[in-house]
């Protein structure tokens, strides 16, 4: 109590704890929420749900579903949505495929490629949403079933295609290599506990200079003490989590995929002006119009970022089956909606972030594997996950309503 | 004497912060046409959402009588079974459905379950009959004009029994065989013995059709005038509409001298696609550094049509004429382009389309001006605090941190918000759309003090007001328009609330 009065009184301004978590209520819910739904399950199944295998497999098969929820939280955020994504995603799947089997196309060629595919079919879904106002449900929808068609007629001869590149198929099935320490920790996967303490490190010193840039404007900064709490509560996560995957193989490729849409997508978002652009849209188009921000620009960038991630989800998908299926990406759309929706996003729009709709894919992946660990049937496991997904939204609804 | 038909009886009404009708008494006799004139924001409209139970009973404090007894109406169903049948400016008519369907909403003729469809029909060719009107029922309205749309209004009234029907402004968008039409059919209704009361801002179709008129002015009744008795005539109601006096509202200022010419319009016109009419005819407009040009006019006279037109056109007029900007023709085409050329637009709808209410007040005051705080692509939100505090304390915007939401502020703590936005644009010509609507006393005077020391920098202000004292109070020269047009020029020595009037009413 004493130290708290003193820090108070020398710098005259900190904020309490309990203002940061008031204002972040939302965020930090979902944040326990999977914290007690991860518990709840290393309980239920005697410490399998945590162990590094069922992590390392949780992650991975996330992956896919996770860098579409980072696109979506966009397209929701300006008030649209995307029904498209999934089978956009199985059809450049299976493109892939086809490029590397039958036309022999290199996989640093193949890519590429489908990724400006992507891009292109995003922007022109986006066509009748940024020129004519043309509901994007509609949009999307008919896009949808363009891309499924698509996607049937490309494996109508063959079925499912088989994919032998290795680079390829490594994606979504291999890990980082480790370096070789003799006699050091073994069993340990040991690049991936260096990552990790290279994240801890960069984290700390990203946090204290922030901290000394708002001293040196005299701005408001937290108490020296919640500063070190906060910093030792995200050092013990990533090391935590670098320890757990370090158990089993380490970082998987999909993984260094996701982190890398993140990284960029966060900071995209929270750091340039077109993030802010975005969210202007989101929160009121006619205002933002007005000041100078082209409503239809950014409703064409968003959608083309969707169909760049669902290239991204396509390739991680079929390169984590080995194969192109003619049922690539059913439902991945409903998938990505739901975690967006978990993760706080609003379709009022201008509302919502990346990484909370990243912790929102967590919650749904950790549910479906918990389940399937505990040996729910999936009769229930979608009762469940479809009750998790309106509560959140209820309670996301009722914080907001009594700020 | 009689019983009027209907008596309200000293009804105040407040809304946080603005006392919108004080103390108003209010008398209609039976079968009369009774009229209802007074400036923007007067209080008519508040006035007659209290007597259609818009606002129910218990938000306001007076008492309503019709026909002698006392009437706490909680909703609109109260008041339309008393008798009373509001019809509103925007009509509330469904484009999709047709005539007859359209009549007979919410009270469907059926038998027992289905619509019987024949019946209505027939029951609707008789009331259109009584309105004059020959359509058939089966027409679609989205295939009338609005001439015809507003008596399709009054003959969903008439079906209801209506003792009394209230016109809201019915003649504002009609030209003037439908207006004929229209006054021709009120009177014929007070034949068959309804009673009406009607809002207008047309004083001589006021004069024109009225047994009395009641002026309303900043909420309280002015006058109430027999027209069959008394002296009434425009120049006598536009004295009572505008006779306040200018107090001390306004901050003096130095009058420096004008600068050169920064705006130019020249046979400005617009023709609007969602209207599918012209809004602006032949507007010719010229603006210098450093002085105050007011635009005057009442609503629906094409202000803000025109302000947008200018500033990169968002609406996506059809736009013909020339806009000059610095003695150089410009064609924006986006808001964009405009604030590239320094113009700025302070909205008149602050929270519809002025700022993003669920962002903090920092981001909504860097928002048009992303640029000047971006260092290699990132955007310095230590810079963007700053600038926000410094617009916080220069235009005195009362709020706890620049991280408040801003829907959490006062309306003239949002107004200075969007100041500082525009302000941090640094613009040279700078349209302020309705600048203090809906604030309060202090806070206008707030908002005058900066507008008079930023032209004293040299910019230019446009001011678009419905407040002909805010007009005469502030600008160095003022246009009013009616209609789309500009229908007269004159510095503000000259002008006058009487004079400006008598422009803004001259269809």
């Amino acid at each position: 109590m004493e130290s708290l009065k003193q820090t108070k009184s020398e710098t005259g301004q900190t904020e309490s704890f309990l203002d940061i978590l008031k204002a972040n209520i939302g965020q930090y819910f979902m944040f326990i929420a999977l914290v007690v739904i991860m518990i709840f399950f290393t309980i239920t199944t005697d410490g399998v749900f945590i162990s590094s295998r069922n992590i390392s497999n949780l992650i991975n098969q996330m992956g896919y579903i996770a860098v579409l929820a980072v696109g979506m939280t966009l397209i929701i955020v300006i008030r649209h949505i995307d029904l498209s994504v999934g089978y956009l995603a199985g059809f450049l799947g299976a493109f892939s495929a086809i490029a590397m089997t039958f036309w022999g196309w290199p996989v640093y060629a193949v890519i590429p490629a489908v990724m400006i595919m992507g891009i292109l079919a995003g922007m022109l879904t986006a066509t009748p949403v940024a020129k004519l106002g043309v509901p994007a449900f509609v949009s999307t929808m008919a896009a949808g079933l363009i891309f499924r068609g698509a996607l049937l007629l490309v494996t109508m001869g063959t079925g499912t295609i088989i994919i032998n590149d290795q680079v390829f198929v490594a994606i979504g099935n291999d890990y980082i290599p480790d370096i070789n320490l003799e006699g050091f920790l073994p069993g340990r996967h040991k690049l991936t506990l260096i990552i990790g303490l290279i994240g801890i490190i960069f984290s700390i010193f990203s946090a204290i200079r922030s901290r000394r840039t708002k001293k040196s404007y005299n701005f408001q900064v937290p108490s020296f003490g919640l500063f070190v709490a906060q910093l030792v509560l995200i050092s013990a996560l990533i090391g935590y989590v670098a320890w757990i995957l370090s158990g089993y193989n380490g970082i998987s490729w999909s993984l260094v995929i996701l982190l890398l849409v993140v990284g960029v997508f966060q900071f995209i978002t929270t750091k340039t002006p077109l993030g802010r652009h975005i969210y202007a849209v989101g929160g009121n188009p006619e205002a933002a119009e007005l000041s100078g921000i082209s409503v239809s620009k950014i409703t064409y960038i968003v959608f083309g970022a969707m169909g760049f991630l669902s290239s991204l989800s396509g390739i991680m998908y079929a390169s984590r089956l080995h194969s192109a299926t003619t049922t690539a990406g059913l439902g991945f759309e409903t998938d990505a909606i739901a975690a967006a929706f978990v993760g706080g996003v609003s379709a009022a729009g201008g509302v919502g972030t990346i990484t909370g709709s990243i912790i929102g894919a967590l919650v749904m992946m950790s549910l479906q594997s918990g389940m399937n660990l505990m040996g729910i049937d999936i009769s229930v496991q979608y009762i469940v996950r479809g009750a998790v997904l309106v509560l959140a939204v209820v309670f996301d609804r009722i914080t907001r309503r009594n700020q | 004497m009689e019983t009027p038909i209907l008596e309200m009886k000293s009804i105040t009404k407040e809304f946080p912060g603005v006392k919108a009708l004080d103390n108003v008494t209010f008398s209609v006799r039976r079968g009369e046409i009774h009229c209802l004139v007074g400036e923007n924001g007067a209080g008519k409209s508040t006035l007659m959402k209290v007597l259609s139970g818009v606002h129910p009973y218990g938000t306001y404090s007076g008492e309503i009588f019709i026909e002698g007894e006392l009437q706490k109406f909680n909703g609109i169903r109260d008041s339309e079974r008393a008798g009373i049948a509001i019809i509103y400016q925007e009509l509330a008519l469904i484009p999709e459905l047709s005539v007859y369907e359209n009549i007979f909403l919410g009270n469907e003729v059926t038998n027992g379950v289905v619509i019987d469809s024949n019946e209505s029909i027939s029951q609707a060719v008789d009331i259109l009959k009584k309105v004059g009107l020959d359509v058939n029922p089966l027409t679609k309205i989205k295939n009338l004009g609005v001439g015809k749309q507003q008596l399709i209004e009054i003959a969903k009234a008439l079906k209801k029994k209506v003792k009394i029907l209230i016109l809201d402004e019915p003649t504002a968008a009609l030209n003037e065989t439908d207006s004929d039409n229209l006054l021709r059919l009120i009177r014929g209704l007070k034949e068959q013995g309804v009673t009406c009361i009607l809002i207008s801002h047309k004083l001589r179709e006021v004069l024109e059709i009225a047994d009395t008129i009641t002026v309303l002015r900043d909420g309280k009744t002015v006058t109430t005038l027999d027209v069959h008795k008394d002296k009434v005539n425009e120049p006598i109601l536009i004295k009572h509409m505008v006779g306040r006096s200018i107090e001390n509202v306004f901050p003096k200022r130095e009058k420096v001298k004008v600068g050169k010419e920064l705006l130019r319009l020249e046979n400005w016109s617009a023709y609007s696609y969602a209207l599918g009419r012209d809004i602006l005819k032949n507007v010719n407009i010229s603006v210098h550094a450093g002085e105050i040009v007011g635009i005057a006019g009442l609503m629906g006279s094409g202000r803000t049509e025109l302000a947008k037109s200018i500033f990169g056109n968002p609406d996506h007029y059809r736009l013909s004429g020339k806009v000059f900007i610095n003695g150089v023709e410009q064609k924006f085409r986006s808001p964009h382009d405009a604030i590239k050329s320094s113009m700025a637009y302070v909205t008149e709808d602050r929270k519809g389309n002025g700022l993003i209410l669920i962002e903090d007040v920092k981001q909504n005051i860097s928002l048009a001006n992303l640029k000047e705080i971006t260092v290699g692509g990132v955007i310095n939100e230590n810079e963007e605090i700053l600038v926000a505090n410094k617009y916080c304390s220069e235009l005195n915007i009362k709020t706890p941190t620049v991280q408040q939401k801003v829907r959490n502020l006062s309306g003239g703590n949002q107004q200075k918000v969007s100041l500082g936005k525009w302000l941090f644009v640094k613009p040279g010509i700078m349209i302020l759309d309705e600048p203090t609507r809906g604030i309060d006393v202090g806070a206008k005077y707030e908002i005058y003090t900066i507008m008079n020391s930023l032209v004293e920098q040299g910019m230019s202000i446009i001011m678009i007001s419905s407040e002909l004292p805010e007009i005469l109070g502030m600008s160095d020269r003022i246009y009013v328009m009616s209609a789309g047009k500009i229908k007269g020029e004159m510095p503000v020595e000259d002008a006058s609330q009487e004079s400006i009037m008598a422009l803004a009413v001259d269809y």
